[in-house]
């Protein structure tokens, strides 16, 4: 087993998480990489609380997380990776330990353009997602498992909106 | 986008948000209203393509606005149920009902005599207990029966 998912989603860890992939997937833990989140005791407590007894969520920075990563792709269990933002999951890729990433949520907000009903972009951001996948990430979106798998060409098109 | 409706009659004034997934939370507030009538004390909250830190903002508005302390939400993992434990953190006469379902708002609407806090905390032991498995199992496991 080993992390089956690298998501990036700026609800980190909510429904679809915990019960669309978690429970399909057999999922036994969860890594949230974020540094506020890491930085917060109550955040993390938060977090703890959303998910069922029988899971475990692990908190680090993204600098701690790329030490860390080793650690959890020799896992027994199935685990999913969440960031919040596309630059979290790009320094995780920067440090080696990323090669797939799913887009599973990135919510509308000021300066973003809708691309599918749930992502909304910034210039930047789709640089960034172009960027990634220059350098050999395969990248896309799927918001549950059962979903349409989008690639990011059509992502970037909005041609699934 | 968010999206919200009243109940076409209300008996009284709202006395909390409820909030989930989808159209959870204005499939239930019409149900009370259809049951009991009383579906104006509750403010359906839909969340659709937010952001947590909109629906946090979307729900402290509405808490504000109508000057209520009780939020029911749909699943304790949640987006709302963890932008409602943000907003709530620090207000200790609020309450939030995680798991919320329709025997836990139906008891709510009717404890008007209560304070919205404490009618809460008092409807979500009578939803949880309003949960009944009918039938018999045939597993043969602990509990269940092999046919009588």
């Amino acid at each position: 087993m080993t992390v089956e998912l690298f998501r990036i989603d700026d609800r980190l860890i909510h429904g679809q998480v915990v019960v669309g992939w978690g429970q399909p997937l057999d999922i036994g833990f969860i890594v949230l990489v974020d540094d506020t989140v890491a930085a917060s005791d109550w955040e993390q407590e938060l977090y703890r609380m959303g998910v069922p007894p029988e899971m475990d969520v692990y908190f680090h920075s993204a600098s701690d997380a790329i030490a860390a990563m080793p650690k959890y792709l020799a896992e027994s269990r199935r685990g999913i990776l969440l960031t919040g933002d596309i630059a979290t999951m790009q320094r995780l890729v920067d440090g080696g330990v990323v090669h797939n990433v799913n887009i599973g949520g990135i919510h509308s907000k000021p300066g973003r353009v809708q691309r599918l009903r749930y992502v909304f972009l910034s210039p930047d951001e789709e640089s960034q997602l172009r960027a990634l996948a220059t350098n050999g990430v395969k990248v896309s979106a799927q918001d549950l498992p059962g979903a349409r798998d989008v690639s990011l060409p059509d992502l970037l098109a909005g041609s699934e909106l | 986008m968010s999206s919200e409706s009243s109940p076409s009659t209300t008996t009284s004034a709202p006395r909390a948000i409820v909030a989930g997934h989808g159209e959870f939370a204005a499939g239930l507030v019409s149900a009370v209203q259809q049951i009991t009538g009383r579906g104006g004390q509750l403010i359906p909250v839909a969340v659709h393509q937010l952001s947590v830190e909109d629906i946090e903002d979307l729900l402290r508005r509405r808490m504000i606005e109508h000057g209520v302390r009780v939020i029911f939400t749909d699943l304790q993992a949640g987006s709302c149920t963890m932008a409602s434990r943000k907003i709530l953190r620090g207000m200790d006469d609020a309450v939030l009902v995680a798991g919320a379902n329709l025997p836990t708002l139906l008891d709510f609407v009717f404890s008007e005599a209560r304070p919205a806090p404490e009618a809460a905390r008092h409807a979500a032991e009578r939803g949880r207990a309003a949960i009944v498995v009918h039938g018999v199992a045939a597993t043969g496991g602990p509990g269940g029966g092999e046919g009588r």
